[in-house]
């Protein structure tokens, strides 16, 4: 009420106390607007967790100054084509009010010019991202190899052939089928350096309900880096050079032809043989294409 | 508000001082469930009796239905929700409550949200805060709702929490934004939860929208706009030194009906004015009032129109 208001006959009734009166209504007020408050923050610490499924758009902030710059307007989800971004709602166990979208149903078609960045007011999406094959929203992940088609020997490539950084973000890595042991498998493999997290692989995974493919979050997509191992291929083509000098070759017994390191036992050959084929080579398809020749 | 006669000097010479029988004051003494604003219908017509609160639903709806046209029929004239919008695809409006909660949390917006915040900002602070709340909020629909039924059951009694409740959380929601680093508050905030539901889809915001509306029916007459809420609280704020304001001119003619204060959101501001308890001008320029202008519409004699601050004049 006004301050300058005159003492009336209901203020001079009351306590003799004010000041003591004004100090206990004041506890209890902020007592219980503190509870509040703290429910409000306790339950937004809590909610904060997102769920593995729910992939951020390109260019969101890390999450803890996104949930601080999200304004939650929807601008973003509205300048999105392809109805891909939604605003979480309350119960969806998104912060409420943010945008995410679930791959399995409507992927990012990775738009060049970035509609949903260039929508938002706020910041939470960074414009500092402007060529979308640098988004990072997430990670694909082959996350189930018993039920994948192409971990069974079939080739199903689909989530390969999707892919809008096809033989960048994943590729088709050959290897030895040992259940026929004449064929090869042909495994989708995703490479962080260039997967978007779009989801497109996700969304069309052939698999009738869940995808053997899934795009998850970084932080639960990839582990930590064991930085105190160093990679020697990665130093040695950092300094053009073995950082160690060269190896010395010690041959092997019944093996002295073939190339250092390469172990493998063909049939008929070994210390009791003699070596069936002077020249061995691995051998590679004819203009494979498909093998990339990554390495682990 | 138990009916009183003051000591204030506006209740000298008063032409007429019989209480109408439907009135708040009337229907006490008859022991009946009052109708407040039945005696204003009468005296002035039914339209003229609801001209601000028709005015005032044409613009909560009117607001609504900008933001609601784009998703229901593709006529994007508005694009967002109340935290933040763009308007034709050119003005920028955003919640200036939210960029206070981003900044507590350590986060610098973009210019958009910084300009339309300023924009919103300056628009309450030049003509009035709280009309945010009587104009624009759509939870006040759902709080009026349950005030109206409140009234029309006769439902007395209930306890509210302490008025300044909600200065407290207004404090309590910055520093919480501010210690998780995040807009907490935006997490259960029912203001923008129900507009943005209304446009992007509910989930279990119903949930709370219901509780207030209970809270305020069952348990705590006013008790979330007139009590918790920190957003009203905030726009109260900035309404300190605003221009539009209510002005009970013709106090003289107050048959002391008491309908006003039966209708009015915030009836402890009414008093001052009204009665000239602590001030002589009859303007209530106290900032929770919401310049809702329902006291305006009640009363059958006319005590009160809407003015600016600066007119002090009485007749
Ligand atoms: S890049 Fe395109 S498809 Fe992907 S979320 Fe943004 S607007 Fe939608
Ligand atoms: S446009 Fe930006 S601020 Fe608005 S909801 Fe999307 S990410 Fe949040
Ligand atoms: S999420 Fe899948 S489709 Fe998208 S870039 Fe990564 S591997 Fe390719
Ligand atoms: S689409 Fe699915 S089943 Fe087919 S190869 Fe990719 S992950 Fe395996
Ligand atoms: S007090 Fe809060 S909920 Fe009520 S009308 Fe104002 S902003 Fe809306």
């Amino acid at each position: 009420m006004n301050d300058t208001m005159k003492p009336t006959s209901r203020a001079a009734a009351s306590t003799s106390s004010p000041r003591r009166r004004f100090l206990k209504d004041a506890a209890g007020v902020a007592g219980g607007a503190g509870l509040l408050a703290l429910g409000a923050g306790m339950y937004a610490r809590q909610a904060s967790a997102l769920p593995a499924t729910a992939i951020r758009p390109p260019g969101a902030l890390a999450e803890a100054a996104f949930l601080a710059a999200c304004v939650r307007c929807g601008l973003c989800v509205r300048d999105c084509p392809y109805d891909t971004l939604r605003l979480a709602e309350l119960g969806d166990g998104v912060a409420t009010g943010t945008p995410y979208f679930l791959a399995r149903d409507i992927p990012c078609e990775m738009c060049e010019d970035i509609p949903c960045v260039v929508a938002c007011p706020s910041g939470a999406l960074d414009r500092a991202l402007t060529d979308i094959g640098e988004a990072r929203m997430g990670l694909a992940v082959l996350i189930d190899q018993e039920n994948c088609l192409n971990f069974l020997g079939l080739r199903c490539d689909v989530c390969y052939r999707v892919c809008p950084v096809i033989d960048k973000a994943i590729t088709l890595e050959r290897m030895h089928n040992p259940r026929s042991d004449r064929h090869a498998m042909l495994l989708p493999t995703v490479h962080s350096e260039h997967c978007t997290g779009c989801g497109k692989c996700e969304k069309s995974c052939v698999l009738p309900g869940e995808s053997a493919i899934k795009v998850l979050p970084i932080k639960l997509a990839q582990g930590s880096k064991a930085e105190h191992y160093m990679r020697g291929w990665e130093e040695k083509d950092a300094a053009g050079e073995s950082l160690i000098g060269e190896q010395l070759e010690l041959p092997v017994r019944g093996l002295e032809d073939k190339a250092y390191g390469d172990t493998r036992v063909r049939p008929g050959e070994g210390p009791q043989a003699p070596p069936a084929v002077p020249d061995y080579a691995p051998a590679r398809p004819p203009g494979g294409g498909l093998d990339s020749g990554w390495k682990p | 508000m138990n009916a009183q006669t003051t000591t204030g000097q506006a209740t000298g010479t008063r032409p007429e001082r019989k209480v109408p029988p439907t009135s708040v004051r009337g229907a006490a003494m008859r022991g009946v469930v009052a109708r407040p604003g039945h005696e204003a219908i009468e005296a002035k017509g039914w339209l003229r009796a609801h001209k601000w609160l028709l005015l005032r639903r044409t613009s909560q709806f009117g607001i609504l239905a900008l933001f609601l046209v784009g998703p229901w029929f593709g006529w994007w004239i508005v694009k967002g929700n109340l935290s933040s919008s763009l308007t034709l695809g050119l003005l920028p409006l955003t919640d200036p409550f939210l960029i206070a909660q981003q900044l507590a949390a350590g986060q610098w917006p973009y210019r958009e949200v910084l300009l339309g915040g300023g924009i919103v900002l300056a628009f309450y602070l030049l003509l009035g805060g709280r009309l945010f709340c009587s104009w624009v909020c759509p939870v006040n629909l759902v709080t009026d709702a349950a005030a109206w039924l409140r009234r029309r059951l006769g439902l007395k009694g209930g306890k509210a929490p302490a008025a300044n409740t909600r200065h407290w959380l207004l404090g309590f929601v910055l520093v919480i934004a501010a210690v998780t680093g995040s807009l907490a508050w935006e997490w259960v905030n029912p203001v923008s939860m129900l507009h943005r539901g209304l446009i992007f889809g509910f989930g279990l915001a119903w949930g709370i929208v219901g509780g207030i509306f209970l809270y305020d029916l069952l348990i705590a007459p006013r008790g979330w706009c007139g009590h918790l809420c920190p957003q009203g609280a905030f726009y109260a704020l900035l309404g300190r030194a605003s221009l539009l304001k209510v002005s009970a001119d013709k106090r003289r003619d107050c048959n002391d009906c008491m309908d006003c204060f039966a209708v009015c959101p915030e009836p402890q501001v009414i008093r001052p004015a009204l009665k000239g308890v602590g001030q002589d001008h009859p303007l209530i320029l106290d900032a929770e009032c919401t310049t809702c202008g329902r006291c305006v519409d009640v009363c059958g004699k006319d005590v009160f129109r809407i003015t600016t601050r600066f007119n002090r004049s009485e007749s």
